[in-house]
This record gives C-alpha cells, structure tokens and sequence, in this order.
C-alpha cells in the first residue's frame, strides 16, 4: 500500500508481452532512496506481480536518468534510538530483498546511475543486472563511510556473487566503482550503452522468462578458486583483511571489522544465520558514537555544499576561464586540480618560461596520475591536456572570471601581482590570493577595486587536501564570495568561509598543537611518542610528520606570524627554526624531525635531538602527552569560535577534519569539546595552565559554557 | 580594391611555434599537436571568445593517416565549441596562404566573420608506408577464411617487401627533386653559388637581428617540452649567428656534386612547425575592438609546366595578384618571399626585374626567411603571412606583397594594405 504521505506513487508498472516493466522514481526528491513509503509500496508491487498470471518476468528500472538508487532513507536511520530498532530495521530491508530473490518470476535490473548502499543491496537480489556504460553509473556498497554495515543482505550476496576478497575489497573501504570495473568484477552481469539499456534489461528478463539462467563464472580463475573457493582460502582472506583495518583503523573503527565478520559467518553458516548476524551488528553499529559522529559529518558536508558562504549572496559567475599567477607547488597544484575536477581552461603565468613550463608539467602530473588510475581515459586526458597553458605575460587573462595567485608570501610580491592583474583584467573579473598568513584586507589596499579580492586557502598537496578556506576581505563583495565558494566546491574542495584573521581557521587551531611539540620534547618526551599517541587519539598522522609534510620552513613562517598577531600564548617551538637553519625542511630536503629516502619515511633522524639541544629521556607520561595536544587545540578553537573565525561549529569541526584530519569519528575539535564537556575541559585546562604555564589558560567561551553548561552544539 | 563582393577582411594577428629542424627539440610532437598549440597560443594572445570562430582551415602536406583531417582537430581544441566546421587544405607549400585565402572567401562571401587559418608540418613525423606488395598481401591475409589460408599468404613475403618506402619530395610527374629543380634553375638562369651564398648568409644575418630584437619572437608561441630538463624552445633554432661566407663556400654541392650550386647551406632545411592566423571581417573585427594589422588587398595563384623550371611560377603569380589589387609593384613597401632555395629566390627576382619591376632588397624579407628560420610545408604560409603583416604595422607601409613558390610547378601572391 503505498503511504499517504506520499503524493505520486513511486513505483510504477505495466505489462509489455508477459514481462512486467517496473519503474522506480521518487518525483518528489532529486535522487531515488527506499523509504519506508517506498518498501510498503514495493511489497505492495511485487504481491500484485505476483498474482498476475500475465506477468513471467520483471524488469525493474529507475525513472531518473542519472540515479538508480541512492540508498535507504538516511533521515529514518538518524531516528533510530536503540539497537534492537535498527536491528529491526535492517531485518526487515533482508526480509523484503529476500521477497525479491525469492520472488517465483526472475527479475532483471537496469541499472544507470548511482547505485549505492541499499539500491546495490536490492541489484543484488535481482537474477540479472545489466548496468549501462553512462558516466555517472557508480555501483557499491558506501555503508563502511557512516561507520555501519550494509544491513539489507549485502554481506551475504555480494561475496555469493564476487568471491568473498573482491566482496571485502568493497565493502570494508566502502568504495564505488564505475560500471566498466563493477562489470569486470562481475558485480554486474552485462555493461551496454545507455539507449540501450532498457531493451536489453526487458530481453534478459524475457530469456528468463522462457527458462534460461545466467551462467556465471566465479572471477579469477584458480587463483580466484585457491582464494574464494574453499574455506581454507578464505580464512587466509579474512586473516590478512582484519590485519589491514588493524593497522588502517588503529581499532577506532567497529564497523569494518563487524562487516568483515558479517562476511565471514554468513559464508560459515550459511545465508539466513548470516542475515541474522548481519542484523544483529548493524544494530549494534547504528547506535555507536562513531556512527553518529560520521552521519553528522555528512550531514555537514552535505549542507555545505548548498551553502554559498555568505547569507543573500548572488548566485556564483560561472567561472570557465582560470587565470593562475605563480606556477610553483601550489600554482600547479591548483592549475592541475582545477582542469581535472571542473574541467576549466587554465592559464598560467610566471616571470619565467622555465618556470611555467615546470609549473605545466606539474600540473599535468595530476592528470597523468588520474590516466594511470583509470579515472579518465586516454581522450578525455588529451582533452584536458589541451586546458592547460601558459606563458609569462598576462595573455589570456582579459577572459578569466576567477585568477588565483600563488606567489611567494610576500604582502609586497602579492600586490605588485594584484596591480598587473589588475591592468590586464576587466573589472567584473576576481582576484583569490592563496595565502595562509596574510590578511587579504591588507593585500586589497593595494587593488583599484578591492571588493573583487578575496582569499583562497589551499592546502598542500592540492590535488589531494580535501579542504578550501576562502578568506572574504573587509570589502570584499558578496558576489565574489559566492564565486570563490562555488568555484572550490567544483575543484571537488570542501569549502568553509573564514574570517580576515592571522592564520585563518585551521593554521590558528594548529599553532598550540604544534607548538607543544617543542615543549614536550624540551621535557623529554620522545619524537615518536608525540606522533604515537596523536596517531592513537585517531589522527592520520602526529603533529612532528605533520610539521615535516607541510615543510618546516613554512611552519616556521606561518609560527611567527602567529606569535606576532597572539603573544605569548603561541610561542612557536625553537626547535624548528634551528632545524630549518640546518637546511632540514621536512620532506621536501629529505631531512626534517625525520629522514626520508627514495620518497618514504624513514624514521627519526636522532640528530635532530641535538640540533634542538634536547635529549628523549621519558618526558611525561603518554596520557599527559596526548592530553596537551588535543586540549591546546580545544581550547583555541573554542576562542576562534568565540572571535568568529567560523560562522558555525559546523564549519569548524568541518575545517578541522578535512584540514588537518582530526580524527572524523571523534567528530571534529568542538564537537569533542562538547562530548569531555565545557566544565570539566576549564578543570583540565586550569590544572595544566598551573603546572605548564598561562598558554594553556582556558578561554573565555569555554568557562562561559561550563558556567552555564552549554555546547557547542546545543 | 577587394576581391569579391566587398566585405573587406582584415587580418587581426599571427602566431606561430618555433620552427625547428626536423629530429630536433619538436621531434615528439606531431603535426596536429604543433597545430593546436599555435591555435590556442592565437587564441589566448587575442583573448578571442572561441565562439566566435565559424571556420577552421588548416594547411598540410604531408599528412599523417592517423590525423588526416587536421584542421578539424585544431577546432576540437576544449578552447572553442564543438560545433566549428573545419578542413584542410594542400596547396603544397602555399598551403596556408591557400587556408588564408579560403577564409579571406568565405569571410568576403559573408559567410564567415570569424576564421582561423593556418598551417602545420612535422617532417620528424612523416609517414612510412608499407611497399605496395607488403600491403597487397596484408589485405589478402586479413581476407583469408581459414588459419591456414591466412599462413599461406603470409608465406608470400619476401625479405626485400619488408622495406619500407618513404615518400620522397619529388615530383610525381617528373621524378625531379626540389633540389633538382633548383639546381637546373640555377643553371638555366645563371644563378652563381656565390649569389646563393649571399643571399643565403643574408637571410640567417636579418633573422637573427629579428630574434634579437624581438621581432620575430614575438611571433612565437614558446614550446613547453614534457621532459622535464628539456629546455623551453622559444626561437627558431636553424637561424645560425656565425656563419661566413667562407665556410658556406666550403660545402660541397648536394644535388650535382661535379658542377651543382646548390648546398644544404642555401636551401631551407626540413622543417618542424606550425602557425595560425586569426581573420575577421572589418565589421566583425571592429564590433569586438580589435585593430587589425592589414586587410587582404587580393591574391593569386599560377601554375607552370614542372617539367620546366618548377619553382618560377612567382613572376606570374605576383603580376596577377598585383593586377587584382590595382597597384603596381613600385607601390609595395615591404615583400616576403619564401625561400625554398637560394637559388629560386634569386631567379624569381631574375623574372621580376625582366619584368622592368626595380628590385629593393632593403624591403624584401626584412626578418630573413625560410633559408634561415626554416620551411615547414604547411606551416610556412601563416609565418610570412604574420611577419608581413606586423612589420607593414611597425613601419606604416600601405602596400604589402607575399609570394609563395610551391610544389606542382604552383605559386601564391597575396597582397595586403594596412588601411
């Protein structure tokens, strides 16, 4: 019975020659979920299918032509309150999937689109999928990434179907593949071309019809059988997967494991214990912190990318045309992430064609890197390629709706490159300077029109960081916001809106945790300790790798800058200026904390003990150590909230995550915040102040909220 | 007077690649890569909208099999819609004053406003063809019904069909080479090996006073190697500063070693490049802002018997193109001819003074030519075309002429004014 709330029924039917064509679409959402509504009305379609004498077999396709299925309904997961619900929950998608597989007429799925989560779980019920070839055709199992399981069966099907390593290889990463790798696999029974797509899914399901059953092969051949063909195999499959959570999970993570052990009973037992199991540990997944923490995340991100970063702004230009000054590290960075992720023409200029042709060919690097991963094809790099170009004049840039300059960090260097730019450029057409120190106010006195200039933050390496912080100047005009938000968000960036102050959002947060580290080590503490127990706490990697990865010589730079706008209160770490006077810059000079050879890691370079006249000696115990690295982060964010550095908690917990990778599970530094509470953080802050020093004094906001008992997040 | 039925059209800028010896610094790249790179470098020094492109022509010729029709993938560059016609064209080495010409049509018909025209040659990538028995029984074998019939045909091969062929630049009607041809021009009009020499000498001396001084660079659109450590190629490399007449004397003739004038020092070497030239009717030129560099005056092409002297169909193309334009010679401010050979330049010249016409050298080929800068086939066209015209901007010269010998026996004269 389909729901009343429901205007339009979402599934809809008609009889062509004994084949029943189904189509699925939620007109009233932009992409298809199974709801509640949406599974009473397709145990209410496959019972009528049921009884129809004139149907002999099922084709189900999707009404959207760019999503199959996106998922269950995620707004009726967040209700659930108790394990024993979600267990229920998950129970009952198996239940109605059961009545598909079981279902006495064969039923073959089109599939174009996203086809995720459940939607995959409900395929894989299906007697035959056919996917089509569309680029936006993207087939897996994401559960893994809101830190539960796929819950509808599909740790039971899936690995029927691929092998219980390729099942694993998905499920526990929580990947999406493209239709061309999810028909390899053999996730997919057939790839065809969109048009198709439906003719070809009606004939499979009129085969079947007329008897015949899809033979399938299990993939990989012998290796394939050694492996997924007989319990001892697999075992030795399960034994090296949980090794690999162990060490990529550090044990903070239950759901991959719980997945993974999902698997493995259901392939012991037998299906239906393994629905049962499979039930029980995503209920018992549904209702963990970490889950809730990792649903909020995506809520977030999910709203930020609606936001336009500024309240009543216009809509974004519709950047096309992207001039870039500086064709260094980051120039490149951005020219490369620009052309491959929103396919813009790119520009570039630099005082030398030495230096452009480098910058080029670095950014090139980024496009070759996503040919050799089968991200793109041959043509469609060639076609990129042809984005990129450069020169050293402003040629080429009267036409671009957004330049971005990434010169050396100097506020006088910056505005010599504003006036050229400005000379060179109409005036519709805005200026991002990516600086993580200046302030872009201060950049802006130098423009004729200083409501065009804005800051764009990129973080390094840029094809990679996730986060954007864009940095709007004292006069900066709110269509120009719109524009640098929207433009980040189509380079694939997270974007969060900041204010015009020393070290923005993220380096502000990070100067006490960096910073701490040459306090701890002053006291003894060994460099590995501080990375261990930060890496501990959840984070990828500690403070000192961090130090080495972003260059010690920026640190420094970025330390003192820091110090000059907040006193004592950030008093950088010695240390690392007396690093870098030893040339040792982190991973770019192959010696920083650390040694590096051949592009790997070595491990600590116990000479850099020396060069900071400190000797690893104990220190204070791991526990203190972790707890003054997080709390200095706390407690700066809880100030930087205070000032208005962000405009939510939101944005912060968000800029924290994806800037740095405070650990996602913990749901970002305010969120944390909220969970230790306000009152007993001042406590803690206050006991470390009296033993360490005033840096550590609790802030205002913080002592504001215990006083009254308030969150963050209220 | 304009040619056609009076829309005039206006040449607005050139750009080209380096152009560089042949299995040098361009050695990777094909035709169609140079092409494209020249287009888009006219493209973004225009800061041209690509939608307003109508057409696309190209000059090639030797084309590769892999990209036939190259002017079509210079209008697939992600700069321009997908939606502009495109071909290309072979007038030899006239190739893209022809792609010049057809656009200046289809403008002055007023069919187009906007055309890119130009040219490209990769002689680093020329095609190796297969021997014709080779390929009779490729076709054979991919015809056989059977394993068995397909081993019996491959069996046919023998040793001496594996060699490959590659086309040679002769003429198909005569057998003749191009140095030939120059070697009996010289002969046949007199030409002697110290005129080569100097002409030759003069053309590497002006052009490189125009690298030096900036000219002719400002043509180029710099080639970024993918290398990295290869250096960024941002001239010419064939122009040589420190040639004498001396050393060029010394170099034994190519084509006829016992009484032959011609040496690979007063012939233009094999040649990588391209160039692309950006036309607009006035109209269209003016409602964008642009201000052109020279309007096309008119032009012409003229065909000889090759059997006779293969590269002096100049002295009938240039008396047609001027007769179009209503001027006379003496009206011409500043002259490129391409220079295929020292030796054709000079009997080209030879033709022009029976003509009566005075020859000025002080206004021909001002920045050198081919001899020196080098002759892609195809590409050559848009560089004399480019150079003439920025050059008629920098002196104010109202009246100037190119004039192209080509392959076949053909030539091509274009005259441009500036106002």
């Amino acid at each position: 019975m389909p729901s009343p709330s429901r205007s339009a029924p979402a599934l809809t039917w008609e009889v062509q020659d004994g084949i029943a064509v189904v189509v699925l679409d939620c007109t009233d959402q932009p992409v298809n979920t199974i709801s509640r509504a949406v599974k009473d009305e397709f145990r209410a379609c496959f019972e009528t299918l049921a009884n129809d004498a004139s149907v002999h077999a099922v084709a189900f396709l999707s009404g959207k032509p760019e999503n199959f299925i996106a998922g269950a309904d995620i707004e009726e997961f967040v209700k659930l309150t108790s394990a024993a619900e979600a267990e229920r929950l998950s129970a009952d998608g198996q239940d109605m999937l059961d009545q598909v597989a079981r279902f006495p007429k064969p039923v073959a799925a089109g599939i174009q689109g996203a086809c995720l989560g459940g939607g995959f779980e409900f395929a894989l019920a299906c007697r035959y999928r056919v996917a089509s070839n569309h680029p936006k055709t993207q087939i897996g199992l994401p559960e893994i990434q809101l830190g539960i399981l796929p819950g509808a069966g599909g740790c039971q099907r899936l690995p029927r179907l691929v092998g219980a390593r390729a099942a694993l290889d998905m499920i526990l990463a929580g990947k999406a593949e493209r239709a061309e790798k999810a028909f390899r696999l053999g996730m997919v029974d057939e790839l065809v071309p969109p048009p198709i797509l439906r003719s070809i899914t009606i004939a499979a399901a009129r085969r079947m019809a007329g008897g015949w059953r899809p033979k399938r092969r299990r993939p990989g051949g012998f290796i394939g059988w050694l492996l997924d063909g007989n319990p001892l195999g697999r075992m030795l499959v399960y034994r090296a997967a949980r090794k690999q959570l162990e060490d990529k999970t550090g044990g903070n993570y239950p759901a991959p494991f719980a997945a993974l052990e999902a698997v493995e009973y259901g392939l012991r037992h037998g299906m239906s214990e393994g629905f049962k199991r499979e039930a029980q540990l995503f209920g018992q997944l549904a209702v963990t912190d970490v889950s809730r923490k990792l649903v909020q995340i995506f809520f977030a991100t999910n709203a930020l990318k609606k936001d336009r970063g500024v309240d009543g702004a216009p809509a974004p230009v519709a950047v096309q045309r992207l001039g870039i000054v500086g064709s260094g590290f980051m120039g490149s960075g951005i020219a490369g992430t620009a052309v491959a992720q929103a396919t813009v023409d790119v520009r570039m200029k630099d005082s030398d064609l030495a230096r452009v042709a480098g910058g080029l060919r670095a950014a090139r690097e980024i496009l070759d890197d996503r040919l050799k991963r089968r991200r793109i094809a041959k043509y469609e790099h060639a076609r990129l390629v042809a984005l990129l170009s450069g020169g050293d004049s402003y040629a080429g840039f009267w036409r671009a709706e957004l330049t971005i300059e990434a010169v050396f960090e100097e506020i006088g260097v910056k505005q010599q490159v504003l006036r050229e730019f400005e000379a060179a450029a109409p005036d519709g057409a805005v200026f991002a300077s990516n600086t993580s120190t200046i302030p872009i106010t201060s950049i802006a006195e130098a423009a004729r029109v200083p409501e065009r200039v804005i800051g764009m933050h990129f973080f390094s390496p840029v094809a990679k960081m996730p986060l954007l912080e864009v940095i709007p100047g004292e006069r900066t005009a709110p269509g120009v916001v719109s524009t640098a938000v929207g433009f980040g968000r189509r380079m694939g960036k997270t974007v969060i809106v900041v204010k015009d102050s020393p070290g923005f959002w993220v380096n502000r947060i990070l100067a006490p945790y960096a910073n701490e580290i040459g306090h701890l080590m002053a006291e003894g503490a060994s460099i590995e300790t501080i990375d261990g127990m930060a890496v501990r706490f959840g984070f990828p990697v500690g403070p000192v790798t961090l130090l080495d990865e972003v260059g010690l010589d920026v640190a420094e730079k970025v330390a003192h800058v820091m110090l000059a706008a907040y006193g004592d209160r950030l008093q950088p770490t010695a240390g690392v200026a007396a690093l870098v006077k030893a040339g040792r810059l982190g991973r770019k000079s192959g010696r920083g904390f650390y040694e590096y050879s051949g592009g790997k890691k070595r491990g600590v370079d116990s000479s850099a003990y020396e060069l900071l006249g400190v000797h690893p000696n104990g220190g204070p115990r791991p526990a203190d150590v972790l707890q003054r690295l997080v709390l200095g982060i706390l407690n700066e964010a809880a100030r930087a909230v205070g000032e208005g550095v962000v405009r939510s908690p939101r944005d912060g917990d968000i800029g924290a995550i994806f800037g740095f990778g405070f650990p996602p599970f913990r749901g970002g530094p305010l969120r944390h915040a909220d969970d230790l509470g306000a009152a007993r953080l001042v406590a803690d802050l206050e006991r470390l102040a009296e033993r360490l020093g005033p840096r550590f004094a609790p802030c205002e906001v913080l002592q504001d909220l215990a006083r009254r008992d308030g969150k963050f997040y209220p | 007077m304009p040619v056609g039925n009076g829309r005039r059209v206006a040449v607005i800028a050139g750009c080209r690649t380096p152009f560089c010896k042949a299995g040098t610094a361009l050695k990777d790249a094909r035709a169609v890569d140079l092409a494209r790179h020249a287009a888009r470098e006219l493209i973004e020094r225009t800061n041209l909208d690509g939608a307003d492109v109508d057409e696309v022509i190209f000059g090639q010729v030797v084309p590769s099999a892999l990209v036939p029709n190259v002017g079509r993938e210079v209008s697939l560059l992600p700069q321009l819609p997908k939606e502009i016609p495109a071909y290309s064209v072979n007038r030899a080495c006239a190739s893209a004053t022809q792609a010049i010409a057809n656009g200046h049509d289809q403008i002055a018909l007023g069919h187009d406003d906007v055309v890119i025209a130009g040219g490209a040659e990769a002689l680093s990538d020329i095609p190796i063809l297969a021997s014709r028995r080779l390929a009779d029984i490729l076709v054979e074998a991919s015809k056989a019904k059977s394993l068995g019939g397909r081993v019996r045909t491959f069996l046919k091969i023998r040793p001496r069909d594996l060699i490959p062929v590659a086309p040679a630049i002769a003429e198909p009607s005569t057998g003749e080479s191009m140095g030939q041809s120059a070697e009996k021009m010289a002969k046949e009009n007199a030409i002697t090996r110290e005129a080569q020499d100097r002409w030759a000498l003069r053309s590497h001396q002006l052009a490189a006073k125009g690298t030096t001084d900036g000219r002719l660079t400002a043509e180029i659109a710099p080639w970024f190697p993918a290398r990295p450590g290869d250096p960024v190629v941002a001239q010419d490399n064939g122009i040589r500063t420190d040639s004498t007449l001396e050393q060029m004397a010394k170099l034994k003739p190519v084509f006829d070693r016992k009484y032959g004038s011609v040496t690979a020092a007063n012939s233009s070497p094999l040649t990588d490049g391209a160039s692309a030239v950006l036309l607009m009717s006035d109209e269209a030129a003016r409602a964008r802002g642009y201000e052109p560099l020279a309007y096309i005056r008119s032009y012409a092409v003229a065909a000889v018997d090759p059997g006779w002297q293969l590269l002096q169909a100049p002295v009938w193309a240039v008396p047609l193109a001027l007769e179009r334009a209503g001027i006379s010679w003496k009206e011409l401010g500043l002259i490129e001819i391409h220079e295929a050979f020292a030796a054709q330049v000079l009997s080209n010249l030879q033709g022009f003074a029976q003509k009566g016409w005075e020859i000025n050298e002080d206004i021909i080929n001002v920045m050198g030519g081919s001899i020196a800068i080098g002759h892609p086939f195809g590409a050559t066209g848009g560089r004399v075309v480019t150079t003439l015209a920025n050059e008629m901007r920098r002196r104010d010269v109202q009246f100037g002429l190119v004039s192209v010998c080509a392959q076949g026996g053909m030539a091509f004269a274009m005259v441009l004014e500036r106002r």
